[in-house]
């Protein structure tokens, strides 16, 4: 129906300027922050940069993200593909089984990271069983990886299993008929239909890897630290809101060249694919 | 149907552990919430009940759990009807700017979390609403907004546009229209994002983290001073009612879809 | 068939009324340098019901959203019984309308969709639901009042939306191409239907279709849409018998097209027949006439007429189709059936001088 101007800026108002104010402003002044204090200029930068241990964190937090990455694609990607294979019924319980853990609280998952990677706890009970004994994984970078990857994993298999339950079996068929072996169908068929779901899956987790804050605090140890848990240091320890403002900015930036790669690669591949036309 | 590709068994020994992976681990705080002693230590040697005595008896505990319980409350009702307003005038109007205004939208997602949380403690403390119930209220009010907005557009893409102008050549006018067809029929997606915003209130922990004060602790707040500070088996307790919480939460929806289903073919067959 | 407490077809007392005119002058609905509709007028009577007839973009629909008042005019006014109207919002024109898709409301059910006009109107709980009945009792599914909408099949939920439209007795009634999604069985018995409700009711009803025979079958008068103009209005023996354009008379029915020229008062075809063109204008022309005017005769002598040899002739029951083939192409002519011509025979075709019409071009 007709909707006027002024409705439906009236309509959106709350939203937006509830966004604006209480979202937009604060990013918008610590990044600012960033450069005004304590004096006009790129000091931050300058100081930020010329601490080694910010590029080295910078590589580890990247590193870590792209280990998250791998490592949810490679139990995700099959357990979203058997996921298109298998009957109704079958399916809804293994969503279930990734919406429990996706919509369970990230603090009591965390928590339950932390009593099986401690000390004499489960995990190392296994790893002895297994014949390597003495390990603690709670506060090493292998810890933090498990959980990350344990609580990321739900996102990755959510994203890919709408894309890949969209794909035609029958183009599968199709190639199969035409002599294609399965292997080749898989690789050359279905894996290229498939990576617009592998790309946003990617570009989501590793944004959501990015700016990780609880879980390698706890399962973590400062020796080690990511990024986030820099940023964090710096407003509770050092009270340094132009330090903070100047590692917020480089993380929105690695987080918008990822989105916006994502959005690239997704359109092109979908041109390709002639996806497109699935929007109304 | 057509024919089903089979399922090799490497593949589904895989899934299986990834299931395992998915669902196991977080199980793990329930036998730990009925531990006897003030440790997080396996195996558990004695069952006791006074984890879960001490949740609801002590004030920290279950005040945190109160606060969070009425943050997310409050968070998702203002979110819930200002995203759903802003979700329909951005369906309906078609703006120039419309997909900038989106973009905004949904901005609390994408940003960041710590980056998102120091931002706003920063600010917040500027305005003195940092560690007030109205500092927490409004920085989860804006994080629940796009889980409001992504649902009820969806929602409002199925709607169809005659319908409301059947609405109109029948007597409705714009509050009609909206209260009488409009609203019935986008409703699951309100309630959709009802329930997503209200439980992204109530897990989150990085802002509420940055935001607290010793009087105002969200219960995940708690559970993660209970892990640094002390150890206190009471957020294995937590822990558990969460859990209970989430599946219930995931099941619920599927249990009365199924019974309607039922309902519907007992129905047809008399 | 259903059982109702009244007798098949005695109409609800309330729902009764005295239909009223509409009347549409200067109308237009530009979209940039598109016109959708080009500066109509037209004057719809108290109580008939007027056919909008057109192909898909003739302008037929946007006529009728502008009555509706979806869509706002850029130029011209809407009246209502010598109302202006233009500008009031659909919820405040008190009128019925009837979509292709149903439109019910699918979160109510069939006695609710049908109070839901009555609801907007304020009329307390016991009345709307007194009347509803009655008028799902002139569509005859008062027996279905309490059932889910989804549940009916198309051409029941169209009778509820039929129902829902002429509860609140509207002034007038519109219906936009209702019947588009009915099989052709179930089209032919709505049609009927609404022909009988128009009758028993009295209300004013604006049709809105694309098919010819659906057109002719229900209106007292239709209205021929082409390219946002009106090309004429008529009853259906107006529009069949004395078109007043060539589109008009291709419209509707079958027709024989020759080309040709005019001369002083005579249609030469291409191949040198001489026929009788009235008070055509000298130039191009093409000559119409319907197939059950040409009549056919004997090749006997050099009468006046068209030489022709029998192509093909069809039994249809009552009468036969016969297509002849001549130097201008082929012409179809209905005969009796008692005529025995069969194909190869040599005859001459002819039609009285006021039965075929000639246009420019």
């Amino acid at each position: 129906m007709h909707t006027s101007a002024r409705w439906s800026a009236l309509l959106l108002a709350p939203a937006v300027l509830l966004v604006a104010i209480c979202f937009v402003v604060p990013i918008g002044s610590i990044v600012l922050r960033s450069f005004t204090e304590p004096e006009l200029g790129l000091a931050t930068y300058e100081r930020l940069f010329a601490d080694p241990t910010t590029l080295r964190v910078l590589g580890r937090t990247l590193l870590v993200a792209l280990g998250a990455v791998g490592l949810c694609l490679l139990f995700g990607y099959p357990y979203a593909y058997l996921m298109t294979l298998v009957g109704p019924d079958m399916r809804a319980v293994l969503m279930v089984l990734v919406l429990v853990p996706f919509w369970t609280s990230l603090m009591a998952r965390t928590f339950a990271w932390v009593s099986l990677l401690q000390r004499d706890g489960p995990v190392s009970a296994l790893l002895a069983f297994a014949g390597v004994p003495g390990v603690t994984l709670l506060g090493t970078a292998a810890g933090v990886m498990i959980g990350m990857v344990q609580i990321l994993l739900p996102y990755m298999v959510l994203t890919l299993s709408t894309t890949l339950s969209r794909i035609d079996r029958g183009l599968l068929t199709a190639a199969q008929s035409l002599g294609a072996n399965r292997y080749r169908t898989f690789f050359q068929v279905y894996l290229p239909l498939s990576l617009p779901g592998v790309f946003a899956g990617s570009a989501l987790v590793f944004i959501l890897a990015l700016g990780f804050y609880i879980t390698p605090q706890l399962l973590g140890s400062p020796r080690e630290s990511l990024i986030a848990q820099v940023i964090g240091v710096r407003v509770e320890r050092l009270v340094d809101f132009a330090g903070a403002g100047g590692l917020s900015l480089i993380v929105l930036l690695t987080t918008a060249l990822c989105l916006a790669a994502a959005v690239l690669a997704f359109r092109p591949v979908r041109a390709m694919l002639g996806q497109g036309g699935d929007r109304r | 149907m057509n024919q089903r590709t089979p399922v090799r068994l490497p593949l589904a020994l895989w899934a299986g552990v990834t299931a395992l992976l998915l669902v196991a681990p977080t199980l793990v705080v329930i036998p730990l919430s009925f531990t006897e002693r003030r440790s997080f230590s396996f195996p558990i040697e004695g069952w006791s009940l006074q984890w879960y005595e001490r949740f609801f008896t002590d004030p920290r505990w279950y005040g945190a759990l109160g606060t969070s319980i009425a943050v997310a409350i409050g968070a998702a009702l203002v979110a819930t009807v200002a995203g759903t307003l802003a979700a329909i005038a951005l369906d309906r109007a078609r703006l120039r700017y419309g997909w900038l205004i989106r973009a905004l939208l949904l901005l609390p997602v994408v940003v960041p979390q710590i980056v998102a949380a120091v931002a706003i403690f920063g600010t917040y403390l500027g305005w003195g609403i940092s560690g007030t119930p109205l500092g927490l209220l409004l920085a989860h009010i804006v994080l629940a907004i796009p889980f409001v907005v992504i649902p009820v557009s969806t929602a409002l893409q199925s709607f169809d546009p005659t319908l409301e102008r059947a609405a109109a050549v029948l007597g409705a006018g714009g509050w009609g229209r909206f209260w009488q067809v409009q609203l019935p029929l986008i409703s699951p997606g309100v309630i959709t994002g009802f329930v997503f915003a209200f439980v992204t209130s109530l897990d989150e922990v990085v802002i509420a983290y940055f935001l607290q004060t010793p009087t105002l602790r969200s219960l995940p707040v708690q559970m993660y001073s209970s892990v640094t500070v002390e150890t206190d088996p009471t957020i294995a307790v937590a822990s558990s009612l969460m859990l209970v919480f989430s599946t219930i939460v995931i099941l619920l929806p599927r249990f009365f879809a199924a019974r309607r289903r039922r309902l519907l073919k007992a129905k047809e067959t008399p | 068939m259903s059982k109702t407490n009244q007798s098949p077809g005695a109409p609800a007392a309330t729902l009764q009324q005295t239909g009223r005119s509409v009347r549409l002058s200067g109308l237009s609905k530009h979209y940039g340098d598109f016109a959708a509709v080009d500066g109509i007028d037209m004057d719809i009577r108290a109580g008939e019901l007027l056919t909008l007839l057109g192909a898909s973009g003739s302008g037929k629909t946007t006529t009728l959203s502008m009555i509706a008042g979806f869509t706002t005019p850029t130029e011209g006014t809407v009246l209502i019984d010598g109302e202006e109207i233009t500008r009031v919002p659909p919820h405040k024109r008190n009128l019925g309308m009837v979509f292709q898709h149903y439109s019910l409301f699918p979160h109510m059910n069939v006695r609710t969709n049908v109070e839901f006009p009555l609801k907007q109107r304020g009329v307390p709980k016991a009345e709307r639901r007194r009347r509803a009945m009655e008028a799902l009792e002139v569509v005859e599914l008062a027996h279905r009042a309490q059932a889910r909408v989804t549940e009916l099949s198309g051409g029941q939920q169209q009778r509820i939306a039929l129902a829902r439209a002429l509860v609140f007795s509207p002034s007038v009634l519109l219906m936009d191409e209702p019947f588009g999604a009915l099989d052709r069985a179930l089209r032919e018995k709505m049609q009927m239907e609404v022909r009988r409700i128009h009758r028993e009711l009295g209300v004013t009803v604006v049709f809105v279709t694309h098919d010819q025979q659906e057109a002719l079958t229900l209106s007292d008068r239709i209205a021929v849409f082409e390219r946002g103009r009106i090309e004429q209005v008529g009853t259906p023996e107006d529009l069949y018998e004395r078109p007043a354009s060539l589109h008009v008379a291709t419209f509707l029915g079958e027709s024989n097209l020759l080309p040709g020229t005019v001369d002083g008062g005579v249609f030469v075809t291409r191949s040198g027949s001489r026929l009788s063109a009235g008070s055509a204008e000298n130039g191009p022309a093409t000559l119409v006439v319907r197939p059950e005017h040409v009549r056919v005769q004997p090749a006997t002598g050099t009468g006046a007429g068209i030489a022709a040899t029998v192509g093909e002739v069809v039994y249809l029951g009552a009468d036969k189709r016969l297509v002849a083939v001549t130097a201008d192409g082929e012409i179809t002519a209905r005969i009796a059936a008692a005529e025995g011509y069969r194909p190869g025979d040599d005859v001459r075709l002819g039609w009285e001088p006021g039965a075929a019409a000639v246009f420019p071009g």
